[in-house]
């Protein structure tokens, strides 16, 4: 056990000393969050894996961050889309309802205090904005509270609907909210329409910690209680409901469980989380316009929870740091290589990539990306990289035949 | 208001919608095929209507390059068009369901409708990626074929242009050809006996498989004539083309009550009308507040109305919802 210990420590160390030594290397920093997930993995006592990770993304990453500010940016990134997979996680892994616009609600959450944290709201109420920086907290709040009224809104009439047609119905009501962001300039000016509001106010930080490390705890720790919540969610009554709601509607009715009520919190709960995080994601970027918004983003988030496993709170987490990695550095790390390849004048096989097409980009094809994990995963593996655990002893003791898991039923 | 204005482009309304209504019905029947032979959502269904467009493109464009664009008669040119990208969007259709749907056949109704989007993202990509690579470019214009362009004036405030008239009558005849394939054939009747009980209709001797890969076959084609005439039609194609017309072919489904050949048929055109109403009339009847750009959101608000209020469609059975 000392020896597992000592390997991850030195892994650890070890990787973060890369980073600081090669600042630019993508592949070094690949390494380092490896090692994170080397000490989740590798069977060390509960303590000394939250110690040893809460060192890691505490103080390492920080650190790490004062070499090359991106990789805080990517940390804050991947937070922003473990909570929104957590959320995601909780209406189409435990409730089994499938929601593809899902991003609605971090779209209203981001406009909440776009709007009331830069001069937009003038626009409206005449004068006294922006408001003051320390209403962001207040925000925080205010971002949860409304996305959960919108998915209440959204759910209240859909609930009727079943598998697809709730699917295709929620996509709807996504596209509803992008275009509506893009066009209500008019007749009263609410959102700026497609030009997008900035800049937007960015809550006060503590002396000499800067944006990007404020922001990155502050994420971490939303990132935190939103883990907290869905793990005692999970626990509870209610999230047994949910489950017995995914297995099966009518038994669930039939045992007791209030569909609707129990439904309209699932969609209300899973919205809250992306309403606090479009908030903070508003005031991280300082501008915010409909394209960040779009189907492309509910699909992303989807194929985090599905990469995961739907159900599963570590999958879920697994499933929004990998992808988010793959997208922000891999493929761009993949697509400034070959640039350089390219500009260098490199010959592969015979074939001159100088000669490679200016349009190809790499970087552009996460929806590739998102499309081959989806359809893999559900032909390989439907239950995820990390099923939940509920599940697996589920299926353990299932016979033979039931090895399709009946999720999202 | 000005009355006689409105009354004035109604004429024009109709027409327009109309021709976005035949577009309409065609991607639809390749929704609502699908989903009457398997219960899903083939969320794909866009990117097989926008490959027939890329085909359509190419060819044209391989034509423009030879030089021979202008020398070969132009119903040759359409014909010749039409039907490489019918064959094209009929062999990816079957070749996305042989991959990516027959694997899932018994899983639970959500698998394979997230496989669905899956491939639909695979396949925009994808498409951009050949592009990219073969011209340089994935944002490409139909060559222009100047008869088609020609327009008929037939009162001062109404003309028609040869295309438009083009896309009616290959809308129509596909329409025709495919009711009467599906009713008066035995092809036909093995297909309804599929959608009706797989179980029994393979009892009756029924590959039911080749069935299910026919109806992929029938609908893909439709999609890709649809994506011809979408290119010939509005010009500007990118691999990201497909999915508003997709998702409104599929509320044109849904609207004439998914699984019905003839709902498709009738909600496409009802769509594509109502469309074209909200795009004119919107803005003018509400003096300029809310304009064409919500003509999104009006259909996918009666997408949304129709499922909860009337969710088996206007021409639709009452289905018993499973258990």
């Amino acid at each position: 056990m000392i020896v597992r210990v000592l390997l991850a420590v030195g892994l650890l160390l070890l990787s973060a000393v890369g980073v600081a030594t090669f600042p630019r290397s993508v592949l070094v920093f690949l390494l380092f969050q490896a090692s994170v997930l080397v000490i989740y993995f590798a069977g060390l006592p509960t303590r000394i894996r939250w110690a040893l990770m809460g060192a890691a993304l505490l103080v390492v990453m920080p650190i790490l961050g004062s070499y090359n500010s991106y990789y805080l940016e990517v940390g804050t990134q991947v937070g922003i889309f473990v909570a929104l997979a957590l959320g995601l996680n909780i209406v189409v892994g435990l409730a089994g309802l499938l929601d593809l616009g899902y991003v609605a609600f971090y779209a209203v959450g981001a406009y909440c205090w776009a709007i009331f944290g830069s001069p937009q709201a003038n626009e409206l109420f005449g004068h006294g904005f922006p408001l003051a920086p320390a209403w962001f907290f207040a925000f925080l709040f205010v971002g949860l509270v409304v996305a959960a009224m919108a998915g209440v809104l959204l759910g209240l009439p859909v609930l009727r609907l079943r598998g697809d047609y709730l699917a295709i119905v929620t996509l709807g009501f996504g596209e509803v909210i992008r275009v509506l962001a893009n066009n209500l300039d008019k007749p009263w000016n609410i959102t700026n329409g497609p030009i997008g509001i900035t800049p937007i106010g960015r809550p006060p930080v503590p002396l000499g910690l800067g944006y990007g490390r404020y922001f990155y705890l502050l994420v971490l720790f939303i990132v935190l209680v939103v883990i907290l919540v869905n793990r005692r969610l999970e626990n509870s009554h209610i999230g047994r409901a949910w489950e017995a709601i995914r297995e099966d509607e009518v038994a669930a009715q039939a045992m007791g469980v209030p569909l609707v009520r129990m439904k309209l919190m699932a969609f209300a709960c899973g919205a809250s989380f992306a309403g606090v995080m479009g908030v903070v994601f508003a005031a991280k970027q300082v501008f915010i316009n409909p394209e960040s918004f779009t189907f492309l983003e509910s699909i992303g988030v989807l194929s985090m929870v599905i990469l995961g496993g739907m159900g599963s709170i570590p999958g879920a987490v697994l499933g929004a740091t990998v992808v988010t990695v793959l997208n922000l550095q891999v493929l761009k790390g993949f697509s400034l290589w070959l640039n350089e390849l390219k500009n260098a004048g490199v010959t592969v096989l015979g074939y001159n990539l100088a000669h490679l097409p200016t349009q190809l980009e790499p970087a552009k094809y996460e929806r590739m990306i998102f499309g081959i994990i989806l359809v893999l995963m559900m032909i390989f593996r439907p239950q995820g990289i990390l099923p939940a655990k509920r599940r697996q002893r589920e299926l353990a003791h299932a016979p033979p035949v039931a090895e399709v898991p009946e999720e999202a039923k | 208001m000005d009355v006689d204005l409105l009354i004035g482009i109604l004429p024009q309304v109709i027409l327009d919608g109309l021709i976005l209504g035949f577009m309409y019905s065609l991607i639809a029947l390749g929704y609502t095929m699908v989903y009457g032979v398997l219960e899903f959502i083939n969320f794909a269904h866009s990117e097989i209507f926008v490959a027939g467009a890329f085909v359509g493109v190419e060819i044209l464009l391989g034509l423009k390059g030879a030089g021979v664009l202008d020398r070969v008669p132009w119903p040759i040119v359409l014909l010749l068009v039409l039907l490489a990208g019918m064959a094209a969007s009929a062999l990816l259709a079957v070749t996305v369901e042989r991959v990516a749907y027959r694997p899932l056949r018994n899983a639970p109704r959500l698998i394979p409708l997230i496989s669905a989007i899956g491939v639909s993202f695979f396949l925009q990509d994808f498409i951009r990626f050949i592009e990219s690579i073969w011209r340089n470019a994935f944002n490409l214009v139909y060559p222009t074929i100047d008869v088609l362009n020609y327009r008929f004036e037939l009162t001062q405030s109404l003309d028609v242009s040869v295309k438009s008239l083009v896309v009616i009558a290959s809308a129509l005849l596909m329409l025709w050809a495919l009711h009467a394939l599906v009713n008066r054939t035995k092809v036909g009747a093995a297909i309804r006996a599929v959608a009706e009980d797989q179980t029994a209709a393979s009892l009756m001797g029924i590959n039911v498989n080749r069935m299910i890969s026919l109806t992929f076959l029938i609908g893909g084609a439709m999609g890709g004539a649809a994506g011809v005439m979408f290119g010939i039609q509005y010009g500007l194609i990118n691999p990201y083309t497909g999915f508003i017309p997709g998702l409104k072919a599929f509320t044109a489904a849904v609207l004439g009550g998914i699984g019905n050949i003839r709902g498709a048929m009738a909600g496409g055109l009802v769509l594509g009308l109502l469309e074209a109403f909200a795009a004119s009339y919107l803005s003018l009847l509400t003096g300029g507040a809310f304009g064409a750009e919500y003509k999104d959101i009006f259909a996918f608000s009666v997408l949304i109305l129709i499922l909860i209020f009337r969710p088996r469609g206007l021409l639709g059975e009452v289905v018993r919802e499973r258990a």
